[in-house]
C-alpha cells in the first residue's frame, strides 16, 4: 500500500494575489465609496461569474503515489510548480481541487530554521524549532544531547542566536531538522545553505536516514548531483504538470536533453508585460546573425539575443543584464549592456526599441542554457529581474575541436590561445 | 492517516486540532513571554510600570482636575480595576491581530492549525494582568481600602469573557490585516477610541438612561461587574453581564467563522 497517494491535485492562482505588494483597506474603501456604481457593478459581475479573472494554474492534474521507504526527487524549471507541490503536500496551503492522503506523520523541511528567534538563546530555539516542526516536548529533550552534539555550537548554547555566524546558526537550524522523525520528510532546495563540508555532513545524515531507518523522503532540489546520489525515483514537472516519473537516471537524462523545453522567443501580451517605469517589455528572441529564429544554435555561430521594449517617455536609455545559466541552475556568466558606447546618460525619445546583445560564436559548450534578464532605469535604478525566460541549445558541430572527438565537459567552449616554447 | 483536500469552512474537526497542537500552543505564548521580557531592558518591571503610570495620569487628569465621578470609591482604585481589564483586553486585541502578520515566516513555511497564534498571543497577556494586579493590591493597602474578597470569585468569569472578546475580534481583524495591511495603522486609533466608549475613566451610570448602550461593549459589562463585585456600591448587574456574554458570544462564533473561511490563502498572499 502506498504511503502517498496522490490524486488529481491542482492549484489555482488568481494573477492578483502573485503579483506581490499588498491591498490595502483605504484603496479598497475609497474604490467602494468613491465610486459606488462602478464597484457595485464590479460587485455584482464577480456574483454573476462573468468578471475576468485572471487565473492561473500552478498545479493541475497532478498524480503519483510513493511506496513506503522511497527516496523520490522532485525536478523541474523555476515556476514549474514544485515548491508549489511542496506546500500541498505539507499542507501550507490546501489545493484547489483533488485528494491526497498521507499514510503516517508528515514532517516538512521547506527552510531550516523556521521560526528561529535571534533574541532566544540556542538551547532555547532547539525547543522551538522542534515544536514548530512538529516534535514533542519530550522527543525535543530526549534528542537534545544528539542534536547539540550534531551541530557542533555546545559552547554557545546559551548565547542568543543573534550573535551566531551564519555557518554556525544554519548548522544548529539543520541539526534540528535532521532529528526529526516523521514517517515522511518532506525536503525542498534547504541544502543549498552551509559550507560545503556542512553540505556533505547532512547528505550523509539523509543517506543514513533512508538506507538504515526505511523513512520516505520526497525531496526537491536543483542540485541533479544531489538528487542522484540520495533518491531512487524522479518526478520532472513542467508548466504544473508531470512531465515525466520513473527511475532518477531516466528522468535526468530526459530532463537534460528534452527539446521540448527550448523556446527561442518570449512575445509578452501587453497586459501581463513586465514594466517598470518607463520601459514595457514586449519580446525578447535567439536569433540567428540573418536575423531568423533559431531552432538550435550551432557552437560554432555568432548568434544575438534581442530583447524589444517600449519606452512610455522621453528618457535616460535603460540597461539591461543577461544572465547565462545552466540546466543544473548554476550562473555561468551576466553581460551587462553597459558595453555600449556612450551609455551612460544618453538621452532617448519614447517609442519601440531592440536592443541587440551579440554573442559571437566559441562561447558556449554544446548543451541546454537558460536565460535571465534584469532592466533597470538610470543608474541602475528600479530593476527588475526575470529568471528562466528562455532556453536555448547549443550544438555541438564539432567547432573548435580540431581533431579531438572524445567527451567535452564543462559549460564554455572558449578557444583560447597556447603556446609552447623550448625555454631552456 | 492525513488526508489533505480543498478546505471547507469550521468543523468540529479544528477544535480537536487545537488540542493536538495544544503544546505548540504554549510554545508559541513561552517565546512571546521569554522574547517580551528579554528585549526590553527594564524587563518584567515594563508590566508594572505601563499601567501603573496610566493609572497616575488618568487619576490627576480625570480624577483630580476634571473631578469624575468614581461612585465614592477612591478614584486611582476605581480606575485601575477598569485598566487592568482594559489593558487586558486592549493589548490582547492589537496582540492578536498582528499575530499572523507577525509570524508570516513561519505560515509560509510549516503547517499546524492558524488558530493557535492569536489564542496564544492573548495567553501571554494573563501574565502581565495578573503582574499589573499586584500594583491594585498596593493601592489598596496605601488607601487602607478593603474589597470584598469574595468577589475575587468572579474574575475567572470576567477574565474569560474578556478573552473570547479579544479572540474574536483578533480572528477578525487577524484575518483583515493579512489581506488589508494598513490596518494596523487604523488599529490603535480605534483601540484608542473603544477606550472612551468603555466605561474605564468613567462609571456607566455618567451616561444616565442611556447607559444601557454601553452594554454593546462586552467590556463595559466586564469593568462594571469587577467594580462591583470588589469594590461594593450596587450590587452586580447580571442582565448587563449577560449582554456582555451575549455580544461576546456572537463576535466569536463572526471571528471563529470568518477566520476559517479566510484561512486558505493566508499562506498564498501573507
Amino acid at each position: 500500500m502506498p504511503i502517498i497517494s496522490v490524486n488529481n491535485i491542482g492549484k489555482k492562482y488568481n494573477i492578483s494575489h502573485r503579483q506581490g505588494g499588498y491591498l490595502t483597506l483605504r484603496d479598497a474603501l475609497s474604490n467602494a465609496f468613491g465610486h459606488p456604481l462602478r464597484f457595485m457593478k464590479q460587485k455584482a459581475k464577480a456574483m454573476a461569474g462573468l468578471a475576468k479573472k485572471e487565473e492561473f494554474w500552478a498545479l493541475k492534474d497532478v498524480s503519483f503515489s510513493v511506496e513506503p521507504g522511497e527516496v523520490v526527487g522532485i525536478i523541474g524549471h523555476n515556476g514549474a510548480g514544485k515548491s508549489t507541490l511542496l506546500k500541498i503536500l505539507s499542507q501550507i496551503t490546501p489545493p484547489t481541487e483533488g485528494e491526497i492522503a498521507i499514510n503516517g506523520r508528515v514532517g516538512s523541511l521547506l527552510e531550516v530554521g523556521t521560526g528561529f528567534h535571534p533574541e532566544l538563546t540556542g538551547r532555547e530555539n532547539i525547543f522551538l524549532n522542534g515544536a514548530i516542526l512538529g516534535m514533542t516536548r519530550q522527543e525535543i529533550a530526549a534528542k537534545f544531547d544528539q542534536i547539540v552534539e550534531f551541530s557542533g555550537v555546545e559552547k554557545f548554547l546559551d548565547t542568543p542566536v543573534k550573535y551566531y555566524s551564519s555557518g554556525m546558526y544554519v548548522r544548529l537550524a539543520f541539526s534540528v531538522a535532521a532529528h526529526l522523525e516523521p514517517d515522511v520528510l518532506i525536503i525542498d532546495e534547504v541544502l543549498a545553505v552551509g559550507d560545503a563540508d556542512f553540505q556533505k555532513k547532512c547528505l550523509g545524515k539523509m543517506d543514513e536516514i533512508t538506507k538504515k531507518e526505511g523513512r520516505t523522503i520526497l525531496f526537491v532540489s536543483h542540485n541533479l548531483q544531489a538528487i542522484k546520489s540520495i533518491c531512487q525515483k524522479c518526478i520532472l514537472l513542467e508548466g504544473g504538470k508531470i512531465k515525466t516519473m520513473g527511475s532518477v537516471d531516466e528522468v535526468i537524462s530526459y530532463y537534460l536533453s528534452d527539446p521540448q523545453k527550448a523556446s527561442y522567443s518570449v512575445v509578452w501580451p501587453e497586459s501581463t508585460a513586465p514594466k517598470n517605469n518607463s520601459i514595457v517589455l514586449k519580446k525578447i528572441a535567439v536569433v540567428g546573425s540573418n536575423g531568423n529564429l533559431l531552432k538550435t544554435i550551432p557552437a560554432g555561430s555568432d548568434f544575438n539575443i534581442e530583447i524589444d521594449y517600449e519606452l512610455k517617455f522621453d528618457t535616460v536609455a535603460p540597461g539591461f543584464t543577461l544572465g547565462f545559466w545552466n540546466s543544473q541552475n548554476d550562473l555561468i556568466f551576466v553581460s551587462i549592456s553597459n558595453r555600449e558606447e556612450n551609455f551612460y546618460g544618453k538621452k532617448v525619445a519614447a517609442g519601440n526599441y531592440k536592443t541587440i546583445c551579440h554573442l559571437p560564436k566559441g562561447v558556449f559548450n554544446e548543451g541546454l542554457f537558460s536565460l535571465s534578464l534584469t532592466f533597470f532605469e538610470e543608474n541602475f535604478s528600479n530593476s527588475n529581474s526575470l529568471s528562466n525566460i528562455i532556453v536555448f541549445k547549443v550544438e555541438d558541430d564539432a567547432y573548435g575541436r580540431n581533431d579531438y572527438v572524445g567527451d567535452y565537459p564543462g559549460n564554455l567552449r572558449l578557444l583560447l590561445d597556447w603556446q609552447t616554447k623550448l625555454i631552456d | 492517516m492525513t488526508v489533505i483536500k480543498p478546505k471547507k469552512t469550521l468543523s468540529w474537526g479544528d477544535f480537536k486540532e487545537i488540542w493536538q497542537y495544544r503544546e505548540l500552543l504554549l510554545f508559541f505564548a513561552w517565546r512571546d513571554l521569554k522574547v517580551r521580557y528579554k528585549q526590553t531592558a527594564v524587563g518584567v518591571s515594563w508590566a508594572l510600570f505601563q499601567p501603573f503610570f496610566t493609572m497616575v495620569v488618568f487619576s490627576v487628569f480625570f480624577g483630580g482636575l476634571a473631578k469624575m465621578p468614581s461612585d465614592g470609591i477612591p478614584y486611582p482604585i476605581f480606575v485601575f480595576v477598569g485598566l487592568l481589564l482594559w489593558q487586558f483586553f486592549s493589548t490582547a486585541l492589537t496582540d492578536a491581530s498582528n499575530s499572523l502578520v507577525g509570524n508570516q515566516g513561519i505560515i509560509t513555511k510549516v503547517y499546524f492549525p492558524r488558530l493557535i497564534l492569536p489564542i496564544s498571543t492573548i495567553l501571554v497577556k494573563f501574565v502581565d494582568f495578573f503582574i499589573a494586579s499586584i500594583i491594585l493590591v498596593g493601592l489598596m493597602v496605601f488607601y487602607h481600602y478593603t474589597p470584598h474578597l469574595w468577589g475575587l470569585l468572579i474574575i475567572p468569569l470576567l477574565l474569560l469573557i474578556s478573552f473570547f472578546a479579544a479572540l474574536g475580534g483578533g480572528l477578525i481583524l487577524a484575518s483583515v490585516n493579512v489581506k488589508y495591511r494598513d490596518v494596523r495603522y487604523a488599529l490603535p486609533f480605534f483601540i484608542q477610541i473603544l477606550l472612551f466608549l468603555t466605561p474605564v475613566i468613567y462609571p456607566p451610570s455618567i451616561a444616565g438612561k442611556y447607559s444601557w448602550i454601553l452594554a454593546i461593549n462586552p467590556m463595559t459589562g466586564v469593568i462594571k461587574a469587577a467594580r462591583s463585585a470588589l469594590l461594593g456600591g450596587a450590587p452586580i448587574n447580571w442582565l448587563l453581564l449577560g449582554i456582555s456574554g451575549a455580544v461576546c458570544f456572537v463576535i466569536l462564533i463572526i471571528g471563529f467563522v470568518y477566520f476559517k473561511k479566510t484561512e486558505k490563502y493566508f499562506a498564498d498572499i501573507i
